[in-house]
């Protein structure tokens, strides 16, 4: 996979990270503005963090209705490679294309810090080079990241080993100290952590590296 | 408006002499539209007529200067084809009364002003100043300003990388909101706030008037507060002059404008800030030596039945001027549409007009409709640049001598040493954990340390392994006591903050915030002030680019201390690795960069320290600026920080210059972050404790008989204070705390006065 899709809403703010992570690891990525209705040749999509729509009503609540999101849908459903960070898995969640909701912190503020993730699930596109277990150092920087569902979904999504990703340390109080989940086919994945963030020793961790690397389809870790 | 005129200037904030003197430039009576052109624009915020003599007195040349003060940010040359703006600017008024917004709108308009010369915001910081929070006040205060700061800055996109925070009495009633922005720009990219070219559009871009922030600078910012606690029913009464935020609005602004420039679609371009349209349209012409017809019917507004004055005077948030060339003109409006960005016509550029005297002056004409009824018609340069200055009258505080001599240097009571540490020590992290710091991969060193290091690097700019450094300081414990030193030491400290991650001063900007400036003493400390920072800029060689006003600072009569704040810019040449933290290894040598004592082995005074203040003692005297003893030191640490982030090997591992608290708490910080305790030798008594004077540095080294080599050989005194050791802080025989009560005292003291979790 080397032709990796940034969806750009107008209010997102991480596309040229998340664009400038996944060409750091020998991806090409080309910006996709929110009104297309194709996401033309790309081998995999990414919903990058921001305030799409200024996140007004709820973050993810209009941009579910942004054009683009049928051609995700679509890509999704033929299997395509989507991944959905901070803002995007909060429109990934709007949408439907994953289940559960983000809702406020606990505490009620925003929070930008590092935080300490741990492998749930190496079986989907964002965890496949990673190991079980493995401990990564990734920020967060979200408002509304505590992920919640039903009882019943919550059963769903670890009998089917699809929380990918638990914090160590719950910074938000995300249910089960989920911060990363796939969907049933492990093709759609929202994360709230920044991987792309965590590149570079220079700004405090690569870690990221081991994540972005898998969904690029690389599977020998650049350090 | 159906009073007279001449009883109207008053109302609008224009004093007797200032209306006569509109009557002069007009040679008639100006109608009331015209005086509520002249009451925003000869406002002390838009015209700096109590403070633009002494500012005068700044140096502000440079080789590496592209733009200097007068511009919506100045700029440098940072090297590699990229050009730096900086900007500072004050929101302190509005965020009294309203602070989510206040704080907010203030983030906004400074990013406006960076994005204007063509840069991308690329980074903001925050003084912020409150009273004590013993007061449930000044805790609202604090959570709406920090979450406004937030709400705002996250949302539009830009990370804030630092700031600084203060709390003293003296601000209960007049909090301080600055905002720092860096942005950065392919220098080719820069452009003028200038209209030019008579035929040209004046376009509009971004959200619609309304009746939001109507007389702001005048009103507000040019006002004390007349309560004598921040009364609530003064404060509702200036609500309606407080300006309301929309980041998603100014996100889409913002890359609108930058695609505008690149593409080359626009002559000129300036942010709508304070005074509103008028401001912009009369700046840009006045730049231009050009006139303006404005039709304000075509201006798109919020509600309806506002009248042409509010119109043009409105301070309604997220808007830019552009002059465009008519053909540019749908290639404009498409790409805006793209953006979502409302793009109208507004006005078109006309030729100055011919005198009888054969010479020329470009008018601003507001007319109703394109070729309708004129409502306004003034010479463009009047309002922008000849609002009368003055000398005001200046006092050296009677009351000075007598705080001078209370000092409180000798002062050992018999307490608890350990005791005095711990009250000195607040960690941040509850203030900065909410701010989006790391936004655009630059973030090296972020908020809580001496400087934030960035990469000098971002969307459409060249490519550089360069770095930028970034810091805020002020201390008005200081300036209370001695403006001109206490100034001069304040920018010794913003050098010293930038040498602790390797970055070489390069400019300067200023928010100079006093009180009421027809106080005569006030006057005096920003005259005072300005001296000394001309005189530690000069001595360090660092040009000022740029700076803000903030006046009026009082209340119930009684004057904020002087509170001149620098931000400071530096840059490091190579930057492929981190520069040394807070945290040593065990094992490390702890040593002392600079001086121990002042000349004569003196201990350094305590005056103005936060050991004095905490202790009620607001009164002594400051060291003096000696550019002499600074400079080596400075000099010294700067070469060997930034060998490290150029990716040399070095024995430092850990580097922090002492500041507030003093040497203790420089070292109880460290010892605090790294989780590691240490063992020194007897400190001298709570001048060596506690006494802060900048341009000494404490750092951890592995090799440090290797490090007092160097520092010897470059004439910089080093001491070894003890060793990496431990799991408490012990200092001598008089301070002994663990690493675990230093850390969870520090950790909790700001949520634990805030009373938050």
């Amino acid at each position: 996979m080397n032709r990796i899709g940034v969806v750009v809403f107008p209010g997102s703010n991480c596309e040229y990270d998340a664009a400038s992570a996944v060409t750091d690891l020998g991806a090409k990525a080309e910006f996709i503005w929110h009104s297309a209705t194709s996401l033309g040749d790309v081998d995999g999509v990414i919903l990058p963090g921001g305030f799409a729509h200024g996140d007004y009503l709820r973050p993810g609540a209009l941009a579910r209705f942004s054009p683009v999101m049928e051609a995700v849908r679509s890509f999704a459903a033929a299997g395509g490679a989507v991944l959905g960070i901070c803002n995007g898995f909060q429109v990934l969640t709007e949408a439907g294309l994953l289940p559960g909701a983000l809702q406020k912190n606990r505490g009620l503020t925003f929070l930008c810090q590092p935080t300490t993730l741990v492998v749930a699930s190496t079986n989907s596109v964002l965890t496949r080079s990673t190991s079980l277990g493995q401990e990564l150092r990734i920020p967060i920087n979200h408002f509304s990241g505590s992920y919640t569902c039903t009882d019943e979904t919550h059963q769903q999504l670890v009998d089917n080993d699809q929380v990918v990703l638990r914090y160590v340390d719950n910074p938000n109080g995300s249910r089960d100290n989920i911060a990363g989940i796939c969907n049933e086919g492990r093709n759609v994945v929202g994360l709230m952590p920044h991987p792309e963030r965590a590149m570079s020793t220079l700004l405090g961790s690569a870690d990221g590296r081991a994540l972005l690397a898998g969904f690029v389809g690389q599977t020998v870790v650049v350090a | 408006m159906s009073t007279s005129p001449d009883a109207l200037h008053r109302a609008l904030g224009l004093t007797d002499d200032e209306f006569a003197a509109i009557k002069v430039v007009l040679g008639r009576e100006p109608n009331h539209v015209e005086l509520a052109l002249y009451g925003v624009m000869w406002s002390e915020h838009c015209s700096y007529k109590s403070s633009r003599i002494h500012l005068r007195r700044l140096p502000t040349k440079g080789d590496h200067v592209l733009v200097g003060p007068g511009e919506g940010a100045g700029v440098i040359d940072g090297g590699d084809g990229i050009g730096v703006a900086l900007r500072i600017e004050s929101h302190n008024h509005p965020s009294a009364i309203e602070p989510y917004q206040g704080a907010a709108t203030g983030v906004g308009g400074i990013l406006r002003d960076v994005f204007s010369m063509g840069a991308r915001p690329l980074a903001v910081m925050d003084p912020l100043f409150f009273g004590e929070l013993d007061d449930a006040r000044q805790r609202w205060l604090v959570e709406g300003v920090v979450s406004g700061v937030s709400g705002y800055g996250n949302s539009v996109g830009v990370p804030t990388v630092g700031g600084e925070l203060t709390f003293d009495a003296c601000y209960a009633a007049n909090p301080l909101v600055n905002v720092l922005a860096v942005g950065a720009l392919p220098v080719d990219r820069l452009v003028l706030g200038v209209a030019s070219g008579p035929g040209n559009l004046c376009v509009l871009l971004g959200s619609r008037t309304g009746r939001d922030g109507i007389g702001g600078v005048s009103v507000l910012a040019s006002a004390g507060f007349d309560g004598a606690d921040g009364a609530a029913s003064l404060d509702d009464a200036k609500r309606p002059s407080v300006q309301v935020g929309d980041p998603y609005e100014e996100k889409r602004l913002i890359e609108a404008c930058l695609e505008l420039l690149d593409a080359k679609l626009v002559v000129g371009i300036q942010d709508l800030g304070g005074a509103g349209i008028v401001c912009a349209l009369s700046e840009t012409a006045a730049k231009g030596g050009v006139g303006l017809n404005v039709d304000y019917t075509a201006i798109p507004l919020r509600e309806e039945g506002m009248a042409p004055w509010e119109i043009m005077t409105s301070e309604s948030q997220e808007r830019m001027l552009a002059i465009i060339t008519p053909e540019n003109w749908e290639a404009v409006a498409a790409l805006c549409a793209k953006w979502e960005v409302r793009a109208t016509v507004v006005g078109k550029v006309v030729e100055p007009d011919l005198l009888p005297d054969g010479s020329r002056v470009g008018m601003l004409r507001v007319r109703q409709g394109v070729e309708g009824t004129i409502v306004a018609q003034v010479p463009a340069t009047s309002l922008a640049d000849d609002a009368p200055l003055y000398q005001r009258p200046l006092a050296r505080p009677a009351n000075l001598d007598a705080i001078n001599a209370d000092d409180p240097t000798h002062d050992e009571p018999t307490g608890s040493l350990s005791d005095e540490l711990l009250e000195l020590l607040i960690d941040p992290a509850w203030v900065y954990r909410q701010y989006d710091s790391q936004l655009f991969l630059n973030t090296v060193v972020g908020p809580g340390r001496d400087a934030a290091l960035l990469r000098m690097a971002g969307p459409g700019l060249p490519a550089s392994n360069r770095g930028i450094g970034l810091s805020t300081d002020s201390n008005p414990r200081w300036c209370a006591l001695d403006p001109r030193t206490g100034t001069a030491l304040t920018v010794a400290e913003s050098v010293a903050n930038l040498a602790c991650v390797g970055a070489s001063a390069k400019a300067l900007v200023n928010c100079l915030n006093f009180g009421n400036p027809t106080h005569p003493e006030v006057m005096w400390q920003l005259s005072e002030s300005v001296d000394g920072m001309a005189e530690a800029c000069v001595a360090l060689g660092i040009p000022v680019i740029g700076g803000n006003v903030s006046l009026y600072n009082e209340s119930g009569g009684n004057d904020i201390d002087p509170t001149p704040v620098v931000g400071l810019l530096g840059v490091v040449d190579s930057l492929i690795a981190p520069p040394p933290g807070w945290q040593w290894n065990s094992g490390n040598h702890v040593v002392l960069l600079g001086t121990r004592s002042a000349a004569g082995d003196e201990a350094f005074p305590l005056g103005g320290s936060r050991w004095a203040t905490k202790r009620g003692r607001r009164g002594g005297r400051l060291a003096g600026f000696d550019a002499g003893r600074l400079v080596p030191v400075i000099n010294f640490v700067t070469k060997e920080i930034a060998a490290i982030c150029a990716g040399a090997d070095s024995d430092i591992t850990a580097v922090h210059d002492v500041s507030g608290g003093g040497l203790a708490a420089a070292l109880a910080e460290m010892v605090a972050v790294s989780g590691r305790g240490i063992e020194t030798i007897s400190l001298e008594g709570r001048g060596e404790f506690f006494a802060e004077f900048p341009g000494r540095f404490v750092v951890g080294s592995s090799n440090v008989e290797a490090l007092v080599a160097r520092a010897t050989a470059a004439g910089v005194p080093a001491l070894v204070l003890g060793t990496v050791t431990g799991d408490a802080l012990r200092l001598g025989d008089d301070v002994n705390v663990p690493v675990s009560e230093l850390s969870a005292r520090r950790s909790g003291a700001l949520s634990s006065q805030l009373r938050v979790n």
